[in-house]
């Protein structure tokens, strides 16, 4: 695998520009983090995370397990005090004060649902509407129940709910004060596969929607679907980029080309072909590094066949989020080894 | 952000709906004021009418008693599992995350572990008065109605529930344990028994005078209570078990 070193993302990210509408009215940011660490005594937790998220974006916090995510949600959601740095929340500064301002202003659903058991659908967003002092209940809670796909279950007891109905219930809920930052932690975990995939259809329509979401999770292609951008913490703020410039930053662009029979003489076909830096051999043919598979494709194409070779096959590799991830954290790995 | 009464009543609803689908509580509710009002019946209608004034005193004093266990047990029992319980259930962090203030949650458990005891030690009360009044012999219920046995009662219904309602929620507040929790508030709840035993049981002879200004104390000692619990609630102790 060619890799280029992860750049540590220390600075604050450009916010995307895909047409997105990113920014409040005010043109402010939905949440920023600068130099935020929290420690449990000699433990830490998170260090020295900054970054950026705007309105509109569905933003991906990705980590192995203990990597902190779940932490940072809570502290940016006032459960928990930071140890050092600032953040702003939906526009309010992160403070002890700005507690009841920030947390009627965004919406976490934690990794568990967290629902009365014994209390029905409806009598558990009646609660949480009061908790919020919101008018029109009814209709918030058919509007969010509506999001949901769960109208008809409204008089249902939660525990009498598989957990992926459990999940829609706690996001009708999390939907409820129409949140300015919807912290979705790990929304799907312990899901089976149908019901992540409903999670999933729902978190899409709230992204078509405009809702901002900052979503925590190790589900790599769910981040990779759902997210504009996402950041890979491992206690430090690893990289932050959307999936594709990350996989730029750390990969090299290569191209895979398949052959029937290997070249007798690789390196007099395939050196200083114009835009190839380096190849490697591999069991069905080469992976070639290339600074732009589109300019290279078609000269390797074209060397290869005057050497007489019998091409199956020449493709861009692709590098999933996956591989990024991996990559990072066995950097990690190895760098604790040292 | 004021304090808001919208928040307290959502929670002392909720409180209230779960109470009425759980069969543990329901069961001590039903089964501690039957317990605690037949116990001092017997008590009463066993009584003969020649026992002298002091054992006729000791047979109202401790069926006094009896209904003091009422507000003494029964709210601890309830608020015991306010906070602990929720954490259990994974329903603490959800509620933690609302713009819901420490005050609001503990006056909201506290409410709904308060109204329904005062209602049944009352009822229950009512009931022992006019059967005693009706069906007891009449030196024992002219022994009820003199001297300080009702006002005692009507007083520290309330404030012994408010004792045990903020002893529960603190230790609530520190368990890990819904049983361990409801174990320790019943026993936190004693002392203050004690005091009023010994005053049912004539052993402290209290004047109306006095056993207002006692009920003035017992208010103070609630009211700092609350305060304290107020103070020990600590969002983040409570969601990791660690001190900020």
């Amino acid at each position: 695998m060619t890799s280029k070193p992860a750049n540590q993302a220390t600075s604050r990210a450009e916010p995307i520009t895909d047409g997105l509408a990113l920014e409040s009215p005010k043109g402010e940011s939905a949440l920023v983090v600068e130099h935020l660490t929290k420690r449990f005594g000699e433990r830490v937790a998170f260090d020295d995370v900054s970054f950026e998220v705007g309105y509109g974006e569905v933003f991906g916090f990705l980590g192995p397990n203990g990597a902190g995510k779940t932490t940072t949600v809570r502290t940016l959601g006032t459960l928990l005090e930071p140890t050092s740095g600032s953040a702003t929340v939906a526009g309010i500064e992160l403070c002890p004060e700005n507690g009841p301002a920030i947390r009627s202003r965004i919406s976490i659903m934690p990794e568990s649902p967290g629902l009365y058991l014994r209390l029905t659908v409806l009598e558990n967003l009646e609660c949480f509407a009061g908790l919020y002092e919101l008018n029109n209940v009814r209709w918030r809670i058919e509007r969010a129940l509506r999001a949901v796909n769960l109208e008809d279950r409204a008089n249902d007891q939660c525990g009498s709910l598989s957990k992926g109905l459990r999940q829609r219930v706690a996001l009708a809920r999390a939907l409820l004060n129409d949140p300015s930052v919807l912290f979705l932690d790990e929304p799907t975990s312990g899901l089976d596969p149908v019901a992540s995939r409903e999670v999933h259809g729902l978190i899409a329509s709230l992204r078509e929607r405009g809702v901002t979401i900052f979503l925590t999770t190790h589900r790599l292609e769910e981040a990779e679907r759902l997210c504009h951008r996402v950041a890979i913490l491992n206690t430090t703020l690893r990289l932050i980029g959307r999936p594709d410039e990350l996989r730029d930053q750390l990969f090299s662009r290569s191209l895979d080309v398949r052959i029937r029979m290997p070249l007798e003489e690789p390196n007099a076909v395939l050196r200083g072909l114009p835009g190839v830096e380096g190849w490697r051999q591999t069991p069905s043919g080469y992976t070639l590094a290339v600074t732009d598979p589109e300019i290279a494709a078609p000269q390797v194409a074209r060397a290869l066949v005057g050497a007489g070779a019998e091409i199956l096959s020449i493709a861009e590799s692709r590098h999933s989020l996956e591989d990024v991830y991996l990559e990072l954290i066995d950097e990690d790995v190895e760098a604790r080894r040292r | 952000m004021s304090f808001s009464w919208t928040r307290v009543r959502a929670i002392f609803i909720k409180e209230l709906r779960d109470y009425r689908r759980n069969r543990f509580v329901v069961g001590t509710m039903t089964v501690l004021p039957l317990l605690f009002i037949i116990l001092p019946l017997i008590q009463v209608f066993n009584a003969y009418a020649h026992v002298d004034s002091t054992n006729l005193n000791l047979h109202v004093g401790l069926s006094m008693l009896y209904m003091l266990v009422i507000p003494a047990f029964l709210p601890s029992t309830l608020s015991a599992y306010s906070v602990v319980g929720e954490r259990e259930q994974g329903t603490l962090e959800p509620v933690l995350i609302t713009p819901i203030r420490r005050e609001e949650f503990l006056v909201g458990k506290a409410l709904a572990a308060f109204v329904p005891t005062l209602i049944i030690a009352y009822v229950v009360f009512g009931i022992f008065l006019a059967a005693a009044t009706l069906f007891a012999r009449p030196a024992i219920a002219s022994a009820i109605w003199s001297g300080t046995h009702v006002l005692v009662q009507l007083l520290f219904t309330p404030l012994l529930a408010g004792w045990g309602i903020w002893i529960g929620i603190a230790v609530s507040a520190r368990s890990t344990d819904v049983r361990v929790a409801q174990q320790l508030s019943m026993l936190g709840s004693l002392p203050l028994l004690a005091v009023l035993a010994l005053i049912s049981l004539n052993v402290i002879t209290v004047s109306s005078g006095l056993a207002i200004g006692l009920a003035a104390v017992l208010l103070a000692i609630d009211l700092l209570a609350w305060r304290v619990v107020a103070a020990m609630f600590d969002r983040e102790r409570l969601i990791t078990g660690k001190r900020a």
